[in-house]
This record gives structure tokens, C-alpha cells and sequence, in this order.
């Protein structure tokens, strides 16, 4: 089990180590040209988790490539690369210029507009200019969650990552949407039970390695994840509250373990796919 | 510079200035940095932390003045001798205090970092704005003060010939701006980490949008 960051969670320019307390850094999405973002208010604390409309604020594929990405590798942690774009042919021109790292394709940011094509024609079109690891980074918008994984391993996913934000919408005392945007993704402590499905039931489907992520707080939550099926871990809005939580997850994590009889983490993958837990005690 | 830390405080007192509070938490090892900084304090119950700059920082103290409008900082005003919380910082550029002929202006719940900056810089003049006599009642924190009660403005009583520092609400700074371009104006906006991480707080700076937890939140304002 590895310990990640959420895409778009962490600058590790400015807060490397934090990065460096992570087994792997995931960047903020890179699309082909740079992007401002939209227009603040971005964001907005609701009384369970949080909005963010941050629209994919990113210096662009050449400047990520020449100023970013060598400044990434001194840190000297794993990378993750996370990839966007807006038509197939974009994802796939940044993926071919990517080596000696692993790439996520953000295929779910609920604050751009979408690709016309679907995750899995994406999927396939980077698939064929690259060998680099490829996750494809899907939303819990979907009813049918192995029928979405299914299809993206058919394309050459060699994992997948979820979920991503779900989109809500917070007003302001006046009734007012706070968010510039209107809506944003709704991240935190709520968003756990969706990821917790969403994760069931991709395992359910495949065998690939699944990136786990979604409301994650406490050494309890990344074991929940692993439970459902999740081979990794990823924690988001936790380290805005706290950039000290890889730290501390890790250590609730093993005092979780111990106190189910767990000698790792990993003893309890899919656990909760049988529906029985075989609790120690 | 100082290295901002996040450490668990026990709160010492909450006082109540007017309508604002005055959040007295035990200081320890953590480094007050320079007025203008801020620190992102947890608020019990809320997902996220709230940014606050420092008001004051007598021995042993870290003490910060909140305007209880919203439920972070309702959760902070509610907080009692003996509650612990989570601080980090000090985070940000606060203002730079090389200026030879100073005048501090606030406005409302803005004044919160001029009591410390006020005493850094031994006492400079300052213009303070409230919109009652009651939130008038916080210009006691700072020395040397003109106090104003809306309607009148503080750029009404503003002197032009000194070095403006400046932080309050957005028209404030605005019109602040207008009378001297070279004021040093602290700014505000919506934070979820204070650390770079959310890109939540940005601003328009030189025409582009940047963080203001990493580029301000004092910033200059030619």
C-alpha cells in the first residue's frame, strides 16, 4: 500500500516536504496550453467537506516540461503526472512527451468542460504512445462503476484512480451560489462513503490496481479503502487542515492494524467484499 | 524568516473587544513572524482551518481578533480557557517595516494585524474606520489612533504625505490605493490550506491570478 496525494492537493514547490512524508507526489493536472482557472470565489467550506472550482490552473504542457518537471525530480520522490486535456488527441500528445513517471489521466474534473470522446477512447489513445504506467482517473458520476473500469482496462489502463470530486453547489446567505463558477467538486469527509461504493465495486470488476481516495482523514478511512478493494491510497482536502496527516495516517494506521489483528495493511484487501471481517478478538 | 510550525495550543482566554473576540492561545515554540503574517487556526467542528493574522504577541502569547460572522469563526469565538487547538504558522509575507514616515489604516475586523504591527514599528499614527461606536471599541489596540464611524470614511482623514499600511475590507483598499499608489495593502480572500496547496486564495496580481497565501497577503500596491 502507497500513500499518494490527491491530484491538485499539494504544491510540492512550495511545501516539499510534505511531499517528501508522501511514497508518491501526483502534480496538479497539465493541460497542452496554461489556464489562469476560473475566476474566484473557488472555493467554499460546506458543514461536511468542501467546494473547490479551481478550473485546472496549470503553467501548460511546455513550461511543465522545461521549468516544473526538473525542479519535481529533485525532490526525489516517485512522480505522478497528472494528465488533461480537452479532446483525446491532447491527453495523448502530453503522455507521449512523459517518461520515468506514472500517468493519471484526469478524465473526471467536474470544473472544465469535458472531451467529447468517452474515458476509454482517451484511455486507448494514450495507451498507444506510451509504456509509462497509466491510471485513468475516474468520477463517481457513474451508476454503473465496473461497467466504466471495464472499459478502460479494455483500453490499456494499467489502473485506475477514484474517485474524484462529485459536484455540488453552496449559496451564500442571500441564496446566492458563493462559487463564481456556480458549482464546484465537493471534497472531504462526505465524499468517504461514495469512494467506499465506488471502490467495492470496481473490484468487483477487475484486478487491477485501484488508487483509493475520497474523504480519507484517518489511519481508519485509508483501511476502509483497502477493505473495499483500494491497493493504494490517496488523501486531498485532509492536507489542507493538515499538512502533517501522511505522518499521522500512517501511525493510526498501524494502530488500526494492530488492533484488528492486521501484521499490515494489506491484510485487509477486499476484506469487504465478502461482507465478514476477520476481526482479532 | 521564521519557519511556520503546526502545533496543538491551549487557549488561555477569550475576551471580548466589542463585538469582535480576542483569542489568547499559549505561544510555546511557535514564532510570532512579522505583522501581516498569518496562521491557519483550526476551527472545532469545520473540515477546514481559518486564516488570521497576528494581533498581538506579548510574552508567552499568540492572540488573534476574530469577528464572529460565520460558522469557523462563531466555532472560534466559542472556544474557553483550557480548549486546544491546532495553529500553523506564521505563513505569508507580511509588510515590510523599512518605511521612514509610517501611517497604518484599518477598517472593521481589518485592523486585526495593526495592534502588532503597530508595535513593531513603535507607534506610528494610525486612521482606523468602524461601522459603530461599539466595533469602535477595538481601536483601543492600538495606539495613537484618529477613529472614524461610518459614514465617514477613513480616506476622508487620511494624511497623503506617509507611508500607507493598510488592511480592511476590499473598497476600503481600493480607495486607500487610489490616494497612494505606494501603499502596502494586506488582502483577504477565502483559504483552504495557507500553504500553496488548494489555489483556493487566488488574487488578479500584474494582471495574472496568484496565491495569496504564497504572494501576499500584504502586497504592494504599484
Amino acid at each position: 500500500m502507497q500513500l499518494l496525494n490527491a491530484s491538485g492537493c499539494l504544491d510540492a514547490l512550495t511545501a516539499p516536504d510534505v511531499a517528501q512524508s508522501l511514497d508518491a507526489f501526483v502534480t496538479k493536472t497539465v493541460t497542452p496550453e496554461p489556464r489562469q482557472g476560473n475566476a474566484p470565489v473557488r472555493i467554499a467550506e460546506t458543514d461536511c467537506g468542501m467546494l473547490n472550482a479551481i478550473g485546472l490552473a496549470n503553467p501548460g504542457r511546455n513550461a511543465f516540461m522545461r521549468e516544473v518537471l526538473p525542479q519535481l525530480r529533485e525532490l526525489h520522490v516517485p512522480l505522478w503526472v497528472s494528465v488533461g486535456g480537452f479532446a483525446a488527441h491532447e491527453y495523448a500528445e502530453t503522455c507521449a512527451q512523459l517518461a520515468d513517471v506514472t500517468i493519471e489521466l484526469n478524465l473526471s474534473c467536474p470544473n472544465v468542460d469535458e472531451a467529447p470522446e468517452s474515458a476509454a477512447q482517451i484511455v486507448r489513445a494514450c495507451r498507444e504512445v506510451t509504456a509509462n504506467p497509466l491510471y485513468a482517473k475516474v468520477s463517481p458520476h457513474s451508476w454503473d462503476m465496473g461497467e466504466t473500469v471495464r472499459a478502460v482496462e479494455a483500453a490499456g489502463a494499467d489502473g485506475v484512480s477514484m474517485v474524484n470530486t462529485l459536484r455540488g453547489v453552496a449559496l451564500d446567505r442571500r441564496l446566492a451560489p458563493i462559487l463564481a463558477r456556480g458549482a464546484g467538486g465537493y471534497s472531504g469527509p462526505a465524499l468517504k462513503p461514495v469512494a467506499l461504493a465506488a471502490i467495492l465495486a470496481a473490484r468487483r470488476a477487475t484486478d487491477l490496481p485501484i488508487v483509493g481516495m475520497g474523504g480519507v482523514t484517518s489511519g481508519r478511512d485509508v483501511l476502509e479503502l483497502i477493505a473495499c478493494g483500494a491497493t493504494h491510497v490517496a488523501l486531498g482536502t485532509v492536507l489542507f487542515a493538515d499538512p502533517a496527516a501522511p505522518a499521522r495516517v500512517r501511525d493510526e494506521l498501524a494502530q488500526e492494524c494492530a488492533g484488528l489483528g492486521f501484521a499490515s495493511p494489506d491484510d485487509a484487501f477486499c476484506a469487504a467484499l465478502d461482507g465478514v471481517v476477520n476481526v482479532a478478538n | 524568516m521564521s519557519r511556520p510550525r503546526r502545533e496543538r495550543r491551549r487557549v488561555i482566554a477569550v475576551d471580548a473587544v466589542g463585538p469582535y473576540r480576542l483569542i489568547r492561545l499559549v505561544r510555546g515554540t511557535i514564532e510570532p513572524g512579522i505583522a501581516g503574517q498569518f496562521f491557519m487556526l483550526e476551527a472545532p467542528g469545520r473540515v477546514l482551518p481559518r486564516p488570521m493574522s497576528l494581533c498581538l504577541a506579548p510574552r508567552g502569547e499568540l492572540q488573534f481578533l476574530i469577528d464572529p460572522v460565520g460558522p469557523g469563526t462563531f466555532a472560534l469565538s466559542e472556544l474557553a480557557a483550557g480548549d486546544q487547538i491546532h495553529v500553523f504558522g506564521p505563513l505569508g509575507n507580511g509588510f515590510r517595516l523599512d518605511v521612514p514616515k509610517p501611517l497604518l489604516v484599518g477598517g472593521g475586523i481589518g485592523i486585526a494585524p495593526l495592534p502588532y504591527l503597530s508595535q513593531q514599528l513603535e507607534h506610528p499614527p494610525a486612521v482606523l474606520g468602524f461601522r459603530s461606536d461599539e466595533h469602535a471599541l477595538a481601536a483601543d489596540l492600538v495606539p495613537n489612533a484618529e477613529v472614524v464611524i461610518d459614514p465617514v470614511f477613513v480616506t476622508e482623514v487620511m494624511p497623503t504625505d506617509r507611508d500607507v499600511l493598510a488592511c480592511g475590507p476590499e473598497p476600503m483598499l481600493e480607495a486607500v490605493r487610489a490616494l497612494a499608489p505606494e501603499a502596502q495593502l494586506a488582502w483577504e480572500a477565502p483559504m483552504a490550506c495557507g500553504y500553496g496547496a488548494c489555489y483556493g486564495c487566488v488574487v488578479e496580481i500584474d494582471g495574472e491570478l496568484k496565491r495569496l497565501c504564497v504572494e501576499g497577503p500584504v502586497l504592494c500596491s504599484s
